[in-house]
């Protein structure tokens, strides 16, 4: 059952299947981190801290106020992308002008805090959060038991990562975004308020990892290092997509995704580095990744 | 992994100011509890080793037997490279006599091989790994709570007699791992069971989900989990969700600690069986003193590991009362020499080999309408006497054994 081609085609469906879910949390998050940094210029190292921080919003919500899943999806992105805004404005505002060195180490040092301070409070373990009664059980697709849940996981992050693609390269809105990158200025002088525009981007980057956390408190521990072990990972995923290409970081999330499946499946060792070995490649090959442009 | 900080001294302790003796170096015994502070061992050792190493300071009466008693802490981070070397400083630098507690094989064995080379003194509370007394033995290591061995005789011939004779292996990739299933391995095939098949997976992995459906479709009864802390956890959480009760198979948790079932809730974790060495709620002793340390520990109860450092350390400073020194290998000869006996762990011994021998109890997690309430987990099933509880000396390879 472990030889290489010993495996028979059903299987395999199978693992492609879950590589193509634990893609979505990998797209989810790296567009965040894509968005980010296309239109600010920041290294956001936050992120994973954010994406735990999403978890527990949501496990706060239900465990303190009653609020279920569904109101965690909407409001914990609302709420973490908030004190996201808080961070612009108050640190991320005064390191534009620098190199990108500052932000990463800003945001990293934050990610650090933040995460210290959970530790503090719950501890390494992580606590339990219920699964929603509505997503509960699953399918036999004869390959596969593909539980309701993780179908869930996969329709709802290709939803938001179109939509995210949509708004930012086919709308009006989008256009301003890309255009203050380009020449803030003269935006500017079109009378749009580009420092707002630019807190509430970040704060839509920050919602969306903190929407990834929610949708993985379900199955994954809701504890303060998950975002810590998964942030790496994501990292390589904007790097191999090329760092400012929002389609590309959302191709190479699932399609990574689902190398990483596979080597669950012949070579289940290297499954952590396989990434990395990639993103080595993709580097020497492409510097500017795979859907990159040079900037 | 990039975000952990440096390792650090994050704390020095000092109890009374008595008359030093002679013969203790310094005047002062030095402990040093090294463990993973935080991140995925943190909960089930970390922060609680040190209230329960502080407890057993003052429940010995140190300060009143004249006897000057110092505790550090050190983060090790789960990596062999980072423990051995705070292993040296601590010996070299700051004359540490013993280094306690120190969850991760890996780890474990490279701190082993640091303090025979130092000659000093070093207890093993929570790494598992059985090797410790076996071929990796050494006139300085103790091994208190349970190992590898014991956990895989406790559940896998408990499991394997009711019928789960056929198993397939999630096992952590490293020398844990790898230990746990070779000794849960054996006991299986020893009953007479079989074994479809195994997946070593990366330590530490959030996503479970591809290698429980290798599980699944290895068609074994018994998906036994070689791996630990939030491993265990995400893979029982993940098993749920796919169905894995449902397909007609079961988890064998080979190495789950109370603070596991704490986290992953009843709900899920109910109808596990686990084996552990101490357990709150075992009689009125130790309920008595489990209470005493969730005042001192955020409410939580003690697991079997930090149970353990305060019932090594209680020993080893019996010890080096009656031997009036703290000469490591002279102390830990003391400690085989003395029988033990605590309120955690009743009547026991140390080995010639460095195993620590007492009862070891099966347990199977309750269901969530026979818990009382918070820590309320565990329904005892067996009672596995000292002397069967733990390979027999003569099987380990340990060259201590003659």
């Amino acid at each position: 059952m472990s030889e290489v081609f010993g495996i028979p085609t059903q299987a395999l469906f199978g693992q492609l299947l879950i590589g193509l879910i634990n893609g979505s949390f990998y797209a989810l998050l790296s567009l965040g981190l894509a968005v980010i940094f296309g239109l600010l210029n920041i290294i956001n190292f936050t992120h994973g801290a954010q994406y735990m921080m999403g978890a527990f919003c949501a496990w706060f919500l239900l465990n303190k106020l009653g609020l279920n899943y569904w109101w965690a999806l909407i409001l914990a992105p609302i709420i973490v992308g908030a004190t996201g805004v808080v961070i612009e404005r108050l640190m991320l505002r005064r390191l534009y002008k620098l190199d990108h060195l500052y932000g990463l180490l800003l945001t990293f040092g934050l990610a650090l805090i933040i995460q210290g301070l959970f530790r503090q409070e719950f501890g390494s373990t992580g606590l339990p959060y219920a699964m929603p009664k509505a997503l509960e059980g699953g399918q036999n697709l004869g390959f596969i038991f593909l539980p309701n849940y993780r179908a869930w996981v996969v329709v709802a992050s290709v939803a938001v990562c179109l939509g995210t693609w949509y708004l930012i390269e086919k709308t009006k809105l989008g256009s301003y975004l890309r255009a203050a990158t380009e020449n803030p200025q003269l935006v500017q002088a079109f009378g749009v308020n580009v420092p707002r525009m630019v807190t509430l981007t970040y704060g839509f980057g920050v919602g969306l990892a903190a929407l990834a956390g929610v949708m993985a408190a379900p199955i994954y521990s809701v504890s303060p290092l998950m975002g810590a072990d998964l942030i790496i990972v994501v990292f390589a995923v904007v790097v191999i997509g090329g760092m400012s290409s929002i389609m590309g970081s959302i191709l190479t999330g699932f399609l990574l995704g689902l190398v990483e499946g596979l080597t669950k499946v012949f070579y289940p060792e290297a499954s952590n580095t396989v990434i990395f070995i990639i993103m080595a490649i993709v580097l020497m090959i492409k510097p500017a990744g795979l859907f990159g442009a040079q900037r | 992994m990039l975000v952990r900080r440096g390792f650090g001294i994050a704390a020095a302790f000092a109890l009374s100011a008595g008359l030093a003796q002679a013969q203790i170096s310094d005047g002062v015994i030095k402990v040093g509890v090294m463990n993973d502070q935080s991140g995925t061992y943190a909960d089930l050792a970390g922060p609680g080793s040190v209230v329960a190493a502080r407890m057993a300071v003052e429940d010995f009466g140190a300060a009143k037997k004249g006897m000057k008693v110092e505790i550090l802490v050190a983060d090790h981070q789960n990596k062999p490279e980072v423990g051995s070397s705070v292993a040296r400083q601590w010996y070299d630098v700051d004359k540490v006599d013993l280094i306690l507690d120190v969850p991760t094989s890996s780890v474990v064995l490279a701190v082993n091989q640091v303090t025979r080379e130092k000659n000093k003194a070093f207890i093993v509370s929570t790494g598992a790994t059985s090797d410790l007394t076996g071929k990796a033995c050494s006139p300085n290591s103790i091994h208190w709570t349970y190992d590898t061995w014991s956990l895989a005789n406790g559940t896998g011939s408990a499991i394997v007699k009711t019928g789960g004779d056929s198993w397939f292996f999630l096992t952590a990739d490293y020398a844990f791992g790898h230990a746990l299933e070779r000794d849960t391995e054996a006991v299986v095939l020893k009953n007479g069971g079989k074994v479809n098949g195994k997946v070593r997976h990366p330590f530490p992995s959030a996503d479970m989900s591809s290698f429980l459906l290798q599980a699944q479709s290895s068609k074994a009864k018994i998906i036994g989990l070689a791996n630990a802390g939030a491993d265990t956890i995400n893979a029982i959480k993940q098993g749920a969700e796919f169905g894995i009760a449902k397909g007609g198979q079961q988890f064998a948790g080979l190495l789950v600690f109370l603070t596991d079932v704490h986290s992953l809730g009843l709900n899920v974790a109910q109808g596990l069986i686990l084996t552990e060495s101490f357990y709150w709620d075992l009689n009125d002793e130790t309920r008595a003193f489990s209470k005493r340390f969730a005042q001192r520990h955020k409410g939580a109860m003690p697991t079997m590991v930090q149970a353990g450092v305060y019932s090594a350390l209680l020993h080893y400073l019996k010890a080096v009362e009656a031997l009036k020194s703290d000469d490591g290998p002279k102390v830990i000869a003391k400690m085989k020499e003395m029988p033990t006996d605590d309120p955690l762990f009743g009547k026991g011994r140390v080995r010639q080999d460095g195993r620590k021998i007492h009862d070891m109890y099966p347990f199977e997690v309750k269901k969530p309408a026979e818990s009382k309430g918070a820590w309320d987990y565990y329904k005892l099933r067996a009672t596995i006497p000292a002397e069967q509880a733990f390979r027999p000396e003569k099987d380990g390879g340990c060259p201590l054994v003659k």
